[in-house]
């Protein structure tokens, strides 16, 4: 061990640097505030922790007692607080400290990247809107030409639909005809293709008979089955809206800068981008490393396990190289900059993270997939009619009319809502199991795995070690290393104020903290140590056991040594969900960056036969692409930093909430829960959407082939249309909602594999 | 003949009405905190939300 003697820097520790740190996040917090034209300034706060309504009075009310807290205002759907300060006086800071003192982890958004978003929504429910209010309408009229009206009043009744539908068409229609444009300028087909085509001749076709006092018009059919596919976009776009919320919402407070350090000793607080190297940063216990550099004053523990996957926290000095991305525990530390941020690790992982994620550009989605066939083969339908007609009686207008109600009736908003209703419903299961899906592609992706790569730690295992034992004898050791446990940040420390739970926190005097030892401090006159068994053995009496176990001791001065054993703790149900998966024929494997010792150990426990230890990220990367040459699609479950690249190459990915921004923000599904069986779970209500998408699509082709002949001998009318146009959707949107029943009888307690049986019998019973 | 005269114009103002209602409440804001909304018509404040001083 190399510590304790000499340390200074990292003796003087406690009340100074905690200060400082505080600053240092006042200053980052306060930078995200939008100032208003009246001098106040806004702040939105996410809040992943709001979760009811006592929620929402408690903050309200309590934070409008702060002094200078001009409005609060609680979002529950997004979880995020919007807080108006009377002016720039007054500290944000106050406002967290406060929210954390309920209880409320809380982190500053950036609001703006987010408005572009908001405008698409909201541009997409007012076309809605419009073609809601159209489709109605036209309908109205449409019924009653259906029941008789005819002569003057049938031609009255078209010319009033005309002048509801086409500005509604022009109107709602755009966000198909736009990207159907697109699609045809880069030279292939979507699905909006035959959509805009079937919507712009029927409306076409309506207005001509309109004017030529014809008997039927299409305006019904043209903007119902706009308002049909406009509720299917819609919703994708609110599943996406509300995935991308969570998980905006769970990330944390980025490194945005760091004290510098000046030839005078003074430090000046600056944002990432102006530190360059050969500049010193001061970093705090409780910062992360910002950029990567070398140590030149101090020591600390570090804990890496972002970047290297290892659990350990290390002990680094003077003279010892730093990567961005680790963080600090204990000391302060002046740090020589090396390199500039934009070439840190942590820069290095986001480039090869842009580079994997490319690859996965590839995949396309089935709705994609089916358009491609079913496009041309619509178009080519339509075609045919219209030249078979005109070579059976010559007839243009007659020919015209059936080639545009095949358009029509192959267009049905069966397809629109195919997709997007199963994904919607399946995101809405998952989201109440406490899993966030990025889009529907990604279940789709699911769907199609055949490896799982898991990655050890804070994966298989919990984030946080666990304390196998705590000997203590008095409740008021207990409550002194609580007392002490709370004021640390080092994984030790946390394990054990995890493991005593709530306690009342005991006055402490003189508190410090040591690098690479422990905190200490004075408990009613007496010394009391909380740290690594040889330091704290110097002020404890009686034997000390010589057993270097890794866990966390406690002493008061003259006192009995009580060592708490801490090990790393697989997560209860990894096992059970690993032979999950294998009975469902997916091979699993272990890649970790950690030694080989711990990792054939958990292997081994968990029955897996594949293991690799000591793998960096580009290794981790390798072994995924590897598998993805052999034709294998593997799915990839990981949480650090050095994860987060292969996340990104996996064919799918999931990550735990406890993951780093990066990893998080690769994955294609984030998981809240404690068990680890969230990846059995997905992948069978993923493989299920993807058959209920299958049957959806089967549904509409089927209504196809009855009605397309119909079309195809100009036996369609507008009655007929608007009545099968409706009953496609319906059957599959019933269809689409057996998935939210899907393993709804599962319980999480009960023998895994025994529940999810039943849960996919109610899912067959159903069919 | 005449009522359609005066009983279209009604049907279609009032489907206007609504539609300009609906966009209305979308732009202040009405549908930002739905699960909010719900939770908050439990509380017992006579305070007007938003606006405690």
């Amino acid at each position: 061990m190399t510590c304790c003697g000499g340390n200074v820097a990292g003796e003087q520790v406690a009340g100074t640097s905690r200060e400082l740190t505080r600053l240092a996040r006042a200053e980052e917090l306060s930078r995200q505030g939008v100032r208003q034209p009246d001098g106040s300034v806004h702040f939105t706060l996410s809040s992943p922790s709001i979760h009811c309504g006592g929620c929402i009075s408690i903050i309200e009310r309590n934070l409008a007692k702060l002094p200078g807290v001009r409005e609060v205002r609680v979002n529950l759907t997004l979880k995020r607080i919007s807080v108006l300060l009377e002016s720039d006086a007054v500290p944000v800071l106050n406002v967290v400290e406060a929210l954390e003192g309920f209880g409320y982890q809380a982190y500053p958004l950036n609001d703006a990247p987010d408005e572009n978003d908001k405008k698409a929504a909201s541009e997409l429910l007012r076309a809605l809107a419009v073609a809601g209010f159209a489709a109605m309408n036209v309908m109205l009229l449409s019924v009653s030409t259906w029941s008789g009206a005819d002569g003057a009043t049938r031609d009255l009744f078209h010319l009033i639909s005309a002048l509801i539908a086409i500005p509604a068409v022009a109107y709602s229609g755009r966000i198909f005809f736009r990207s159907a444009w697109s699609a045809l300028r880069g030279g292939h087909l979507n699905m909006d293709v035959p959509i805009s085509l079937a919507v712009l001749l029927a409306v076409g076709m309506s207005l001509y008979e309109t004017l030529n006092h014809g008997q039927e018009a299409y305006f019904d059919a043209a903007v119902s089955l706009l308002f049909f596919l406009l509720i299917g976009r819609y919703l994708d776009q609110m599943m996406r809206d509300r995935a991308r919320n969570a998980v905006i919402g769970l990330s944390r407070l980025a490194v945005k800068g760091a004290n510098t350090v000046g030839p005078d000793g003074k430090t000046v607080y600056r944002p990432i981008d102006e530190i360059e190297p050969g500049m010193r940063i001061r970093v705090l216990p409780g910062e992360r490393i910002p950029v990567d550099g070398v140590i030149v004053k101090g020591s600390s523990d570090l804990d890496l396990s972002l970047v290297t996957g290892e659990n350990q926290p290390a002990i680094l000095g003077k003279g010892d190289a730093l990567q961005a991305g680790t963080y600090n525990l204990t000391g302060p530390l002046d740090i020589e900059v090396l390199r500039p941020a934009s070439q840190s690790f942590l820069a290095e992982v986001s480039t090869m993270l842009a580079a994997a994620e490319k690859g996965r550009g590839h995949y396309m989605r089935i709705a994609d997939r089916m358009a491609q066939i079913y496009a041309p083969a619509v178009h080519l339908l339509a075609l045919v009619a219209f030249l078979v007609w005109m070579a059976i009686n010559g007839d243009w207008h007659q020919a015209l009319y059936v080639a545009i109600s095949v358009l029509i009736i192959t267009c049905p908003c069966a397809l629109g809502l195919a997709v997007p209703v199963v994904h919607v419903v399946a995101a809405a299961r998952l989201f109440e199991e406490g899993i966030l899906v990025r889009d529907g592609s990604a279940l789709e992706r699911m769907a199609e795995i055949d490896h799982a790569v898991f990655d050890k730690t804070g994966t298989l295992t919990h984030a946080i070690p666990q304390i196998v034992r705590a000997p203590f004898s008095s409740v008021r050791h207990e409550q002194m290393a609580y007392s002490l446990a709370v004021l640390s940040s080092h994984p030790a420390s946390r394990a054990l104020v995890q493991h005593l739970g709530e306690r009342a926190v005991l006055p402490l005097d003189d508190v410090r903290e040591v690098a690479g030892c422990g905190i200490e401090a004075l408990a009613g006159g007496k010394r009391v140590r909380l740290g690594n068994q040889a330091w704290v053995a110097k002020i404890a009496k009686g034997e000390v056991p010589d057993r270097a176990s890794s866990g966390i001791s406690f002493a008061e001065e003259g006192g009995g040594l009580i060592h708490c054993e801490i090990r790393e703790r697989v997560r209860e149900d990894a096992g059970a969900a690993i032979r999950e998966l294998e009975a469902d024929g997916i091979a699993a494997e272990l890649l970790s960056g950690d030694k080989p010792g711990p990792v054939e150990a958990i292997a081994k426990k968990l029955g897996l036969q594949r293991w690799m230890a000591e793998q960096k990220p580009a290794d981790k990367i390798a072994r995924i692409e590897a598998l993805k040459e052999q034709g294998a699609r593997p799915l990839m479950i990981g949480d650090g930093l050095n994860d987060a690249p292969s996340l990104a190459a996996g064919y799918a990915s999931m990550a735990p909430a406890s993951a780093s921004d990066i990893g998080r923000a690769a994955a294609d599904f984030v998981f809240t829960r404690d068990g680890i069986d969230a990846v059995p779970f997905t992948f069978r209500l993923s493989r299920f959407a993807g058959r209920l998408v299958r049957q959806n699509f089967g549904l509409a082709i089927l209504y196809n082939c009855i009605a397309v002949p119909l079309a195809f001998l100009g036996l369609v009318t507008p009655l007929f249309a608007a009545i099968a146009m409706s009953l496609s959707s319906i059957v599959v949107v019933t269809n689409s909602l057996r998935l939210s029943r899907f393993g709804v009888r599962k319980r999480r307690n009960a023998t895994m594999r025994e529940d999810r049986r039943t849960g996919h019998a109610i899912g067959n019973q159903a069919t | 003949m005449n009522v359609l005269l005066f009983l279209i114009p009604v049907a279609l103002l009032m489907g206007l009405a609504g539609l300009v209602a609906f966009i209305w409440s979308l732009n202040s804001g009405q549908y930002e905190d739905l699960d909010g909304a719900a939770a908050r018509i439990l509380e017992d404040d006579d305070e007007k939300p938003g606006k405690e001083e």
